[in-house]
């Protein structure tokens, strides 16, 4: 297990890859989402350490770091289980079976909703689409997907967590960490990305479909133009599928005409 | 006529390590980008216009318009934001397409950024897919060592970089100028309009922000022609998109084909809905778009059909719901979601999802009356376009459809005292007793 610390302040190392990462922008505070998640790597959570080293660094109030740290649902401030385990109920996934899924785990776990058991191992909480639809219902351990879940198959992938059984991603890694996976999302990469398949089996289907029967997009030769794409700001947004774009652009070639009615 | 299936951007997805360079080179990869970068940048932009391709990210607006927006004569640095957060319920394209072949992404960056003149580009992609992020890192470092990104690309006199920046769990950072708020280190709410991102955008500067699938379709536009790109699809909606078919289907998954395929169609080549059953309602382009039903299944999915069925084609989310399935508890679940991800930053979605929650779960519950229905209605109606941005109109859409194609189902729960559904008969796992 992963030791958490929660108390003390941030090693130098973190501090440099903080402003490391400050420093990959053109503005530094474009690196705040990151930074928190590098503060989350190394002291488990949010921790008030981590929100006055962002600020200090970025020369922005703690406020405005909290107010950051708070938006964001990936953010923690209480602290998370070496497995962040998430099981998606928005309507596909609940309806395919993700809402007897979370019952069981909070049964089996005795825990609630973004609540972490006893011995520290597991956070369970529930989430939304995690866009992986076609292999509903889905789970993810530590950001990683488990596909086509069952009730059963859920209840065994968190004893085999608890118990440090080696699990696999059905579609990507060996799971690592939740620490170790927001070091990732800092943008310092591991050495799992080579792990897994490049694709899973749902979304090979079409692919497979269109190979047995043989079709293909056009080839570069047979392809003749027909119809007529829009040639004006406004016949574009009034081709546009919602009338939120329509409105804008015509206020945007709007303010392009008054502009240039100012610069003549 | 094209096929009925044109596998383009998911043609290579079964192929060993199809993630790598190596690999996405050997398929004639970045050779679209030599091309391009033998064209002048305005040339580029007037292919991908006469290409037709509009916005994959669901709206639909023109790309290479878009792009034209970008006010060259702005002293300030040029950006391109590439759109990866995909969050809308129901959308699974842009993330198997980022872990299966983030090469095509990473050129189409390098070809747009070219076009607009960006020497900077982000691509902005949703924080809970890890493995994703993993992959598009290391497609971008493997572009940078091969001379692809970086100073005096392909011995252009052309510099690019980019930077890969996961977010932290947002839906409301997939509209764009939230996703610029997140992007400058803020909390993600939409900014007003005017100023547009393409005259004030990131850092205040011109700035093209785009759908994964837009730029991903970039490089075979270059490479193929607008001429090629346009022979697909419909007059007004061209081209190729990822239909991504998720539920009670028997094989859900990825289908590429030409804009105006039908869902009977795609149903037909998933094997049909799930055995036994039949279609009962269904998304076409994930949750904000007003559900559609059986008597819909031969609209052809284009932006113009769509819309005259009442919806819009948005993301090409078809989410396929069989009889089994309680109507009632599927929109209140989606505006659960809708209430949970909803900003803040304006009254008519910050208190209207709140308010709509509340009428939603006592209807499904069976202890409300006939009148909410009504009052859901008006509820919806103040929400709607009175919305500081489109999560606001988006949570309506469900309401609205239900109650106009499901109303009877709605008093159902009432006379049942209840929802009159079970719902272990609609999972995965219900042949092998619901699993419990």
């Amino acid at each position: 297990m992963t030791e958490v610390s929660t108390d003390g302040g941030l090693s130098e190392a973190t501090l440099a890859e903080l402003r490391q990462i400050a420093a990959r922008y053109p503005q530094p505070r474009s690196g705040l989402l990151p930074m928190l998640h590098l503060v989350q790597a190394t002291q488990g959570r949010v921790t008030s350490e981590g929100i006055e080293a962002c600020a200090e660094i970025l020369d922005i109030s703690t406020a405005d770091v909290s107010g950051v740290a708070t938006f964001y649902t990936m953010y923690k401030r209480r602290p998370v289980g070496d497995y962040h385990v998430g099981v998606c109920t928005n309507t596909l996934c609940a309806v395919m079976g993700g809402d007897a899924i979370f019952e069981r785990l909070k049964e089996h776990l005795d825990v609630g909703n973004d609540e972490t058991t006893d011995d520290g191992r597991i956070t369970l909480e529930h989430i939304e689409c995690n866009a992986a639809c076609d292999y509903a219902p889905v789970m993810m351990v530590n950001w990683e997907f488990m596909d086509n879940m069952t009730p059963e198959s859920a209840r065994q992938l968190v004893d085999d967590l608890r118990e440090g059984t080696e699990v696999r991603s059905t579609r990507g890694p060996r799971i690592a960490t939740w620490r170790e996976v927001e070091r990732v999302l800092a943008g310092f990469p591991d050495d799992r990305v080579d792990e897994g398949p490049a694709a899973g089996p749902a979304s090979l289907v079409g692919l497979e479909v269109a190979r047995r029967r043989g079709w293909t997009a056009p080839s570069t030769e047979t392809a003749g133009a027909v119809g007529s794409p829009a040639d004006s700001a406004t016949e574009a947004a009034e081709q546009a599928d919602t009338s939120r774009a329509e409105s804008e652009t015509k206020q945007e070639s709007d303010t392009e005409q008054q502009k240039g009615g100012q610069d003549d | 006529m094209a096929d009925t299936l044109t596998p383009v951007l998911t043609a290579d997805w079964a192929e060993k390590q199809s993630w790598k360079l190596a690999t996405y080179e050997r398929a004639g990869g970045y050779r679209a980008l030599d091309k391009a970068l033998s064209m002048a940048p305005d040339d580029i932009i007037a292919a991908v216009k006469d290409s037709g391709l509009r916005g994959r990210g669901g709206a639909g607006f023109p790309t290479g318009m878009k792009w034209g927006f970008i006010p060259q004569d702005n002293p300030n640095p040029k950006y391109l934001v590439v759109n990866a957060d995909e969050s809308e319920p129901g959308t699974c394209k842009d993330i198997p397409l980022m872990m299966a072949s983030p090469h095509t992404l990473v050129e189409g960056v390098i070809i747009s950024s070219f076009a607009i003149r960006a020497n900077q580009a982000f691509i902005y992609i949703r924080g809970e897919v890890v493995h994703v992020i993993r992959r598009v890192q290391a497609a971008v470092a493997e572009a940078y060592a091969a001379g692809h990104l970086g100073r005096d690309i392909h011995g252009s006199g052309y510099d690019l970089e980019v930077i890969v920046h996961a977010g932290a769990g947002a839906y409301i950072c997939g509209e764009e100028t939230a996703l610029l708020e997140g992007l400058e280190g803020r909390r993600g709410q939409p900014r007003l309009r005017p100023p547009f991102p393409a005259v004030a955008g990131l850092y205040a500067s011109p700035t093209v922000i785009n759908n994964v699938e837009s730029i991903a379709s970039v490089p075979s536009i270059i490479g193929n022609g607008a001429e090629w790109f346009a022979s697909m699809g419909t007059e007004k909606s061209k081209g190729f998109g990822i239909f991504s078919l998720s539920g009670h289907v028997a094989n859900p998954g990825q289908y590429e084909a030409p804009l105006g395929t039908t869902l009977r169609t795609l149903i037909d080549l998933a094997g049909g809905v799930r055995n036994g059953h039949e279609l009962k309602f269904w998304t076409p382009g994930g949750s904000s778009t007003p559900i559609l039903t059986a008597e819909h299944l031969d609209v052809p999915l284009d932006f113009e059909a769509v819309g005259a069925a009442g919806s819009m084609l948005g993301t090409r989310a078809l989410q396929i719901f069989d009889e089994t399935t309680c109507v009632v508890r599927a929109v209140l679940r989606w505006t659960e979601f809708y209430k949970h991800e909803s900003c803040g930053k304006c009254t008519p979605c910050r208190e209207g999802t709140y308010w709509l929650v509340q009428v939603l779960t006592k209807l499904e519950n069976g202890t409300g009356a006939e009148g909410d229905l009504e009052v859901l209605l008006d509820q919806c109606d103040n929400i709607l376009g009175r919305a500081f941005c489109a999560l606001g109109d988006g949570a309506t859409g469900p309401i609205t459809s239900s109650i106009a194609y499901f109303r009877e189902e709605y008093l159902e729960h009432l006379s049942n005292h209840g929802c009159p559904f079970d719902p272990a008969a609609s999972t995965l796992f219900a042949a092998e007793g619901a699993g419990r």
